[in-house]
């Protein structure tokens, strides 16, 4: 049960962000951003981002939405990730990739974790400063979500269907909130 | 000197939004609405939550421009600061905020540390459920910052007077105005 009350008909970050229309819209631009926004990045490179480090931190609402959205991309696809998959290590995926998830790991731990060392190794493998910059913010903000979704104790269901159908709309819709706010049709699995 | 180019010479997360415009004006406004709009919690109330989770994360650039922040809004100052940076439990501050600070340290630690008994302390002595919403989420949104700032390595100046300045000028106009360390 969350700690606090929410529509119990929603589940996740979904049930916080209707909760707080006047802080989710500010989150909600700086994730399309980040996540969906021009970059030389794809959109399954960012998302493997966010499994990951969401992984790290436990938070299994993030950790599966985030690897079905990747698992439904192309490059996703080819990485081999499978649905509710964890560790990413072994994943068909570039140097440069190996390298911006080591990184992240290490901003998952805390950012002082991170050396001029840890940067350059990134740098060598190809990756821009852009990349490296963008990288170390997604880590950063999925240590916001996690930690915003369980310290409140969010629902968080355990159904594959439902990160299914989550994964489809991040996907397709992107993050920015619906005019019309947030509906439980949207997300219940069929 | 930041482990990116960052093409500027600014301190601190300035810096680091000046590389990249369009997000830092999300960030920005995420600040805006957590720590400097009228909401159930005093803005000093936040903002030492934001430098209280900081200084758990070993944060010094957010920790002091945040606790200089506190120190020049109504009922702060640097002793209070200072206090709650050495052990809020015993710092001269109400039970309410003592209870939402333990929340926002499991926070800093991860979520799932929140326990229903650290709730419910905060609960029982007053704490509303907005009160509870934004402490979680201010100590989330600085264990981003914290990570943001140290992660890419941004400058942290050594000289206390530049967090004076921020913390003046923070106070009075909020997140949303250029800084006044910036030349035109």
């Amino acid at each position: 049960m969350p700690h606090i009350v929410l529509n119990p008909d929603l589940y996740g970050i979904t049930s916080l962000l209707d909760f707080r229309p006047e802080t989710a819209a500010p989150l909600c631009r700086l994730t399309q951003l980040l996540l969906r926004g021009e970059s030389t990045m794809t959109e399954a490179e960012r998302e493997m981002i966010a499994a990951h480090v969401s992984s790290l931190n436990e938070c299994t609402f993030c950790s599966s939405a985030h690897t079905a959205a990747t698992c439904l991309l192309p490059e996703g696809k080819e990485s081999g990730i499978e649905p509710m998959q964890s560790a990413l290590e072994s994943l068909h995926i570039s140097g440069k990739m190996k390298s911006l998830l080591q990184l992240a790991s290490l901003v998952q731990k805390n950012g002082n974790q991170v050396t001029q060392f840890d940067i350059d190794v990134a740098r060598k493998s190809g990756a821009t400063d852009l990349e490296i910059h963008d990288t170390v913010l997604i880590a950063s903000l999925f240590c916001l979500y996690n930690r915003y979704v369980d310290g409140l104790a969010t629902l968080t269901p355990t159904d594959p269907e439902f990160y299914a159908k989550l994964g489809t709309r991040i996907t397709t819709r992107g993050y920015l909130m619906p005019a019309d706010g947030y509906h439980a049709t949207d997300y219940k699995p069929t | 000197m930041p482990y990116i180019n960052t093409q500027n010479d600014i301190a601190g997360i300035r810096g680091l939004m000046q590389f990249r415009p369009d997000v830092a004006i999300a960030l920005n406004q995420l600040a805006q609405v957590l720590l400097a709009d009228d909401a159930s919690l005093s803005k000093r109330d936040r903002e030492l939550i934001a430098s209280f989770v900081s200084s758990r994360n070993e944060c010094t650039f957010c920790m002091t421009s945040h606790g200089a922040i506190a120190a020049h809004l109504p009922e702060g100052n640097h002793e209070l600061v200072e206090a709650i940076w050495k052990d809020y439990k015993t710092a001269p501050i109400d039970d309410k905020l003592k209870a939402l600070l333990q929340i926002a340290d499991k926070v800093a630690k991860g979520g799932l540390h929140v326990t229903p008994a650290d709730i419910a302390a905060a609960k029982e002595i007053g704490a509303s459920d907005l009160d509870i919403h934004d402490t979680v989420l201010i100590a989330a949104t600085f264990c981003m910052f914290n990570r943001y700032v140290d992660g890419l390595g941004a400058t942290t100046p050594d000289d206390l007077g530049f967090y004076e300045i921020v913390g003046k000028q923070r106070a009075a106009e909020g997140y949303l105005t250029k800084s006044v360390l910036l030349k035109d």
